[in-house]
């Protein structure tokens, strides 16, 4: 019987033969140009976070006034402590052990490796999690000014999302529609520890803006630690929070939910970014149960939160907090109920797996190409991505 | 047949014994615990009342689905709220579904949640002493959990070492939501006159520990609510796992009440990537976690999910191991599961005895 | 089919119940505005005795925090989980399709036309100046 858990240690490849082995790697190599030749498209790719040189000149000059004035500097984001190997793959740190190294290192090492379509760059800056909410607006801007300047304008195979400034949904819906003329920006992010659940009614007009423009919400983990990471305390540990960021999707996405978002935002897509995946069908099931007891609290729910998760949301495929065995993988994949709702994700550079192959192998075959380009394709219309016989009709 | 479709399976637990691991009893009225409190104690009751980290006198922060969150069933004719009255808990739970053995768990009043320390010190003794008089000595087939001021290592303690030799106590009583994550080593006191004694550890969902319901702030509903007092149960377990509790206490048996079951695997598989990648920073967690989890901890199993595929269901529980799994009824309340009617899945008849009697008897050490 | 006089219509005013045990079964009667139906008492989620829960109205909504209310006193509610049922037909409202309680067509015969049998009235007299509620199974 497969349990809870695998250590993994065993070495898998330790007790095969050595024309095993060669045949293992000879169907890995199969597979990643099967991949490559599907042009994938990146939905979770993180570029270095910018310092505070970096961003003054994206600043107007009273803010940069105030940053070099008032010293601020180190606003990267605490769920993600640079150095925590969970933070970059080793290959993956620039000079100085900067989480994600440069440009050129990216291309390399995701953009041409992986015949890499478009990427959609996540920028985890603590524009997110300022308390002033104009500071976190001024932040914001520049962070958002700096990706396009930096980034977008330097390889066509970027599209970006919109840091905004959440405290204060106001100041967030004008940076949304500051940068929606731009539609290399694709999505609008948030913070899976946000100061308020984000199904609440004061959050709305940014999805009003995000629905407008055909800009899905991305809510990515991380915390801006307004709030513990747990509704049991402040953990201890960088693992611990990270373990705990599973568990905060559950929260938001019950929130989304229950508060109708999705009933007032019909068009609204949601994506959650980096959540771990295979929380979510237990999470159904008992949102399921949950909602036939008490619906008549929130009535405007009004289908399954299984039928409103299959519509409305997706998510990143990296981490995937898989079972150790591919049939488990087969099965939690099965228990989503849906083709739809994976999207391929690098998650760039955190080390979320290791070696060449992405997707992870078990994936059913039938699967890999909508999670690579079908799926990402439905989910981002800004991306405009066409493929061949649609050009022709 | 056409007309009434009857969703589940009945599991056959008639004849068997149930051991139900999570039964509420609930006082009369507040003044049934005034001949077990001392003369200061009943003042502070009748004057303040019970003062926790919520914004009511006389209500839930969330307020609940059904008075006393209770079925609409359960009240006792004789009156008095539901799980009052133990000759009303005979007749309409323990006989006609032949209860075994029931555990007591005492989850309101909660010494542990009182606002002012020595008297919530001073509600746990006399919620020990009143389950001992008034439920365990007249009904064999109920035992106790003995509950502690959490917070107050140094005093649970005592209070563990003045209750266990009673003997009806088969289990310490704790709730999720402690001020600190409960594998602080604050807490570790309470962890070692547990493995002393050889009670088990049982951890119900709930306690009103001042801080958000969510890491994104207070949710809005009693939909949302319930399920995220739920949810604690994922880092609470963590926060046992990665500070080391399991290493420090091996013989300690911890029983996850009221919390479901079907997050259990993922967030294992969770625990077990991110430990390996993180290990440095935990070493004193020698094994991957899901070791720890599989030594060490039971699921209760209310409220049991309910996959739209059955066959899921089975999936779920063979990852678990059905030797993990531990019966639960929270009777008399509104979101309880029917023993025989819960798990909409055939079973058979080692794994009904494993789920529904064995399982139980190994993680309480019943005789 | 048998025919089953459970009441006599007075015993069971609008807004009332009545839990009558028929041929072994356990079965509810609501009288709704004058219009009876009888729904089993067991609720096909967990076997809760479904007749004896809340009946409550049916809240619907357009869109969030906007709350329709509606049929008041036709939705009953199962005293276990609360699950709701529409009393007019047993069906639940989360999924009406597969979640439904047994539901028994219901008359009201006079007296007079019940002297004529065949009936089963086993309990009670039955007077031919009074109207009776009566059930099919």
């Amino acid at each position: 019987m497969v349990a809870l858990g695998g250590t993994g240690e065993q070495g898998l490849g330790a007790a095969m033969k050595p024309d095993e082995r060669a045949e293992r790697r000879r169907k890995a190599a199969d597979r990643l140009m099967e991949f490559r030749d599907l042009g994938p498209i990146d939905c979770d790719l993180h570029p270095p976070t910018p310092r505070m040189a970096e961003l003054l000149p994206y600043l107007d000059p009273h803010w940069r006034e105030v940053m070099l004035s008032r010293g601020i500097d180190g606003l990267e984001l605490a769920s993600y402590p640079p150095g925590s190997p969970l933070s970059a793959r080793p290959e993956w740190r620039g000079p100085g052990g900067r989480p994600g190294g440069d440009l050129a290192l990216i291309q390399r090492e995701v953009l041409d490796r992986w015949g890499t379509r478009r990427a959609i760059l996540n920028c985890l800056h603590g524009s997110m999690a300022m308390f002033s909410e104009d500071m976190g607006a001024a932040l914001a801007r520049a962070v958002n000014d700096w990706i396009a300047n930096e980034w977008l304008d330097r390889d066509a195979r970027f599209a970006a999302s919109i840091l905004v400034p959440a405290r204060s949904p106001e100041l967030a819906v004008a940076e949304i529609e500051r940068r929606a003329e731009d539609a290399r920006f694709v999505q609008v992010l948030l913070l899976a520890g946000s100061e308020l659940p984000l199904g609440r009614r004061v959050h709305w007009p940014i999805y009003a803006a995000a629905e407008r423009f055909s800009l899905p919400v991305g809510i990515h983990a991380g915390s801006a630690f307004h709030q513990p990471m747990t509704s049991v305390g402040w953990p201890s540990y960088v693992v611990e929070d990270y373990v705990s960021q599973a568990t905060a999707f559950q929260h938001q996405l019950l929130s989304l939910i229950g508060e109708g978002v999705f009933t007032k935002f019909p068009r609204l897509k949601v994506v959650l970014i980096e959540s771990g995946v295979t929380w979510l069908p237990g999470f159904l099931w008992r949102a399921n149960k949950e909602w036939r007891a008490l619906r008549p609290e929130v009535p405007w729910v009004d289908r399954s939160p299984i039928e409103i998760v299959r519509e409305h949301v997706r998510l990143t495929l990296q981490p995937l907090d898989s079972p150790p065995d591919a049939s488990g993988l087969a099965a939690v994949i099965g228990q989503l109920g849906s083709d739809d709702l994976l999207l391929f994700s690098s998650d760039y550079p955190h080390w979320q797996w290791d070696g060449e192959e992405v997707l992870p192998k078990a994936l059913p075959e039938a699967l890999r190409s909508r999670i690579a380009l079908d799926n990402p394709r439905q989910t981002y219309p800004r991306l405009g991505v066409r493929l061949g016989k649609e050009c022709v009709s | 047949m056409s007309g009434a479709v009857l969703e589940r399976s009945r599991t056959d637990a008639a004849g068997l014994g149930v051991v139900d691991c999570d039964i509420h009893p609930m006082l009369r009225s507040e003044r049934a615990l005034f001949p077990y409190l001392a003369r200061r104690w009943r003042d502070e009751l009748e004057t303040f009342g019970l003062r926790t980290r919520n914004p009511f006198v006389g209500s839930f922060a969330f307020p609940k689905a059904t008075p006393a969150l209770s079925r609409r069933d359960c009240w006792p004719p004789a009156g008095g709220p539901p799980g009052s009255d133990l000759a009303f808990m005979r007749a309409q739970y323990l006989d006609s579904y032949e209860i075994e053995t029931g555990i007591l768990q005492t989850l309101i009043p909660s010494g542990k949640d009182q606002r002012n320390p020595a008297f919530g010190a001073a509600l746990c003794r006399a919620l020990n002493d009143w389950q001992i008089a008034e439920w365990t000595e007249p009904e064999p087939r109920l035992k106790a959990a003995i509950t502690v001021p959490a917070e107050d290592a140094e005093a649970s303690v005592a209070e563990i070492e003045r209750s266990a030799p009673k003997g009806d106590f088969v289990s310490i009583f704790l709730t999720t939501r402690t001020t600190e994550p409960l594998g602080r080593k604050r807490y570790w006191p309470i962890f070692a006159a547990a493995e002393r004694t050889g009670l088990a550890l049982g951890i119900h969902t709930g306690g009103s520990n001042g801080l958000p319901m969510t890491p994104g702030g207070w949710p809005s509903f009693y939909f949302e609510e319930h399920m995220a007092n739920a949810f604690a149960m994922q880092p609470l377990l963590a926060s046992l796992v990665l500070e080391g509790v399991f290493e420090a206490f091996p013989k300690l048996r911890v029983v996850l009440i009221e919390g479901g079951f079907a997050w259990a695997p993922a967030l294992a598989w969770r625990l077990d990537k991110h430990w390996a990648r993180m290990r440095p920073e935990v070493p004193h967690v020698r094994h991957p976690p899901s070791f720890y989890i599989r030594r060490q901890v039971w699921f209760a199993t209310q409220p049991v999910e309910e996959p739209p595929d059955r066959a899921d269901l089975r999936t779920l529980i063979d990852w678990i191991g059905w030797e993990r799994l531990v019966f639960a009824s929270d009777y008399p309340h509104w979101d309880m599961d029917d023993p025989q009617r819960a798990f909409k899945l055939a079973l058979s008849e080692g794994e009904t005895q494993a789920v529904f009697r064995d399982n139980a008897r190994l993680a309480y050490r019943l005789p | 089919m048998t025919r089953h006089v459970v009441a006599p219509a007075s015993e069971i005013a609008p807004g009332s119940r009545k839990l009558v045990d028929v041929a072994g079964r356990s079965i509810g009667i609501f009288n709704l505005g004058g219009e009876f139906f009888a729904l089993s008492n067991r609720c096909p989620h967990q076997g809760g005795s479904l007749c004896l829960g809340e009946q409550v109205g049916l809240v619907l909504s357009e869109e969030p925090g906007q709350y329709r209310y509606s049929r008041p006193g036709e939705m009953l509610r199962c005293p276990w989980h609360g699950w709701e049922f529409d009393i007019r037909t047993g069906q639940s409202w989360c999924d009406p399709k597969r979640m439904r309680t047994k539901s028994y067509p219901v008359t009201v015969e006079p007296g007079e036309a019940l002297a004529k049998g065949p009936y089963q009235a086993d309990i009670f007299p039955v007077s031919i100046e009074a109207d009776y509620v009566v059930i099919d199974l």
